[in-house]
């Protein structure tokens, strides 16, 4: 409660109208329970940082850190491991390709003045989000049991060509297919969001140069609700990446199901879940870093100056030798150039 | 004025629009021969906007018959039968007829260039080089060669307007429909604005403009149009309506704006 009293001394002087303003001089306020904090954090992450790295593995007859990081470290590039990260991938990507794909198409229906085609997307989220995704893995898993044969030709006709359900719906297959569909429910309110978050102007004024409303969604209203739709898609990816892990209940070799097999057969459960985690953690940074490229590519035209990229801003610095510029300071010096 | 005998480019009659029980129009009978510039001037909420967007097919209109260039507007006629027209015939008519925005309505998300050849490519499928070429021309004209690479949110209100016509007339418009052109403008912005639309005027395009400025009604437009509640109550000659208003309500809006 010092400050007070001081605060009343600073009177700044008032300067003749002729001179320069004299810039005010009063003492900053002060902050003690910041110190306290930062003590605290400190002292907490020296803890962290002796109890992964330092301290001693507490099992009886055993030797080594706590946290066995030799063993992560043996199985962290093991080719069981590799292949189930790349399953994972290529869970990911197929089902976000296809749940984005399934999604602007569902956002397009439920927008639609149609009420029937309105409804059938509504009804299609409705179930779809109401369920379980877990739930519908095993579903689609064990369709077989209900159609166990697939017959294309005309409808309460004859077919043309019958196939084996269990043949095509293999497991990574099934797996697929469930996560898309359920992506596809929420993509779709997201792509929905940033449709109606589009000014109307737009659409109107894309019409009035005669374009038809596909061409007005898909030259002028999506480029724009881009924006909007990229930080839950990236969201979205993230979760999707985790979300794969699900599949290993129905036998999919991925890479959570390839880590626990192992530790089935030698008891390391703590460290191979951490080898998991590093590798997923590794790819949802990948994927972050991909986002915010991403964003900045839709930024345009949006923000007047666009900021600069982590690497661009590391060339300027070494370039200069001047600590960082915003944006505007940029524009100021570009001014200048012109 | 009007050369008698050549079709109208604009012919309403007797239009009416609601939108549900409000009665917005209500039996408008007008027309605009080539090359004539007719103001429409009136307070809020009296259709002024809506009978142009009308013309440019944004709405749709109850009851009476609208013509643009001689064709009806929404419908095909065969015999006594009106046929609606499909989405793609309301298209290849909505991308001869120009509108111009209150907001501009520019894409904000484009460059100024991609702004006014979208429509050049996109819908008339010209040639992106040619179109590119034609878009600087349009942009010299209104004054913005030097935008050209700039994106709409970097341009004053006015100048995004220019752009905005620049986009328009990269159409080849046989009319041009202008909805409050100056009225999200900074005061100080408006005159740039009308003066590209009196170059327009001069050179014969044919233009229909809702406005709040009585002196280009008064300069530049052949007819003026006062429109109150959805009726057309006043037409004629702009010096002559302004000088000698007939209608009481007439002469109570018009001291109100000028």
């Amino acid at each position: 409660m010092s400050e007070e009293s001081e605060s009343t001394t600073h009177d700044a002087p008032v300067t003749g109208a002729s001179s320069r303003p004299v810039s005010i001089k009063a003492v900053p306020v002060r902050h003690p329970w910041r110190w306290v904090g930062s003590l605290v954090l400190l002292v907490l992450g020296a803890m962290l940082v002796n109890t992964l790295v330092f301290s001693q593995t507490q099992q009886p007859h055993q030797s080594g850190s706590r946290f066995g990081w030799n063993i992560v470290g043996t199985y962290l590039f093991s080719s069981q491991v590799l292949h189930g990260v790349v399953i994972t991938i290529e869970l990911t990507v197929i089902s976000m390709v296809a749940g984005i794909l399934i999604g602007v198409l569902l956002a397009v229906m439920r927008l639609s003045k149609s009420r029937l085609i309105s409804s059938v997307a509504w009804g299609y989220i409705w179930f779809f989000r109401g369920t379980p995704v877990l739930v519908q893995i095993i579903f689609w898993f064990n369709i077989a049991a209900l159609y166990p044969v697939l017959r294309l030709g005309i409808p309460f006709g004859p077919s043309l060509y019958t196939v084996d359900v269990n043949s095509i719906l293999t497991p990574i297959v099934a797996g697929a297919l469930a996560l898309s569909l359920n992506e596809g429910a929420y993509m779709s309110e997201i792509v929905r969001a940033g449709i109606i978050s589009v000014d109307e102007g737009q659409a109107e004024a894309a019409h009035s140069l005669g374009m038809s409303r596909l061409s007005a969604l898909r030259l002028i209203v999506l480029p724009q609700a881009m924006r909007l739709i990229i930080p839950p898609t990236g969201n979205e990816t993230i979760s999707m990446l985790k979300t794969t892990s699900l599949v290993s209940v129905v036998a999919i070799s991925d890479l959570l199901q390839a880590t626990n097999s192992i530790s089935a057969q030698n008891y390391d459960v703590i460290q191979l879940l951490i080898v998991a985690s590093l590798w997923y953690l590794a790819m949802t940074t990948v994927l972050s870093i991909g986002q915010y490229y991403l964003e900045r590519h839709y930024a345009r035209g949006s923000t007047r100056e666009l900021p600069l990229t982590p690497m661009q801003q590391l060339k300027r610095n070494i370039r200069h030798f001047k600590p960082a510029v915003t944006p505007r300071e940029e524009r100021m010096i570009g001014a200048d150039h012109e | 004025m009007s050369n008698a005998g050549s079709t109208p480019m604009v012919k309403a009659e007797q239009v009416h629009k609601s939108f549900g029980s409000l009665e917005v129009l209500k039996g408008i009978d007008l027309e605009v021969a080539a090359g004539e510039v007719m103001c429409l001037i009136g307070a809020s909420g009296s259709g002024k906007s809506t009978f142009l967007r009308l013309i440019n097919h944004l709405e749709k209109l109850d009851a009476g018959r609208l013509w643009v260039d001689g064709e009806l507007v929404g419908y095909r006629q065969v015999g006594d039968k009106l046929y609606e027209l499909k989405d793609k015939e309301i298209c290849s008519k909505r991308s001869e007829i120009a509108m111009v925005f209150q907001r501009f309505n520019l894409f904000p998300h484009l460059s100024v260039r991609d702004n006014v050849t979208i429509g050049p490519v996109k819908v008339k499928h010209q040639n992106a080089k040619a179109a590119a070429e034609r878009a600087e021309v349009f942009l010299e004209r209104v004054g913005l060669s030097d935008k050209i690479k700039a994106y709409p949110n970097q341009l004053s209100g006015g100048q995004q307007q220019r752009v905005a016509i620049a986009r328009a007339l990269a159409m080849d418009p046989k009319l041009m429909l202008f909805d409050e052109p100056t009225s999200a403008l900074d005061p100080e912005l408006v005159g740039e604005v009308l003066d590209v639309m009196r170059g327009l005027a001069d050179e014969g395009m044919t233009m229909v403009v809702v406005t709040h400025e009585m002196g280009f009604a008064r300069e530049v437009g052949d007819s003026l149009v006062f429109m109150d509640d959805g009726q057309v109550l006043e037409r004629g000659n702009p010096k002559e309506v302004l000088m000698n208003p007939q209608h009481e309500r007439l002469r109570s809006f018009l001291s109100k704006v000028l």
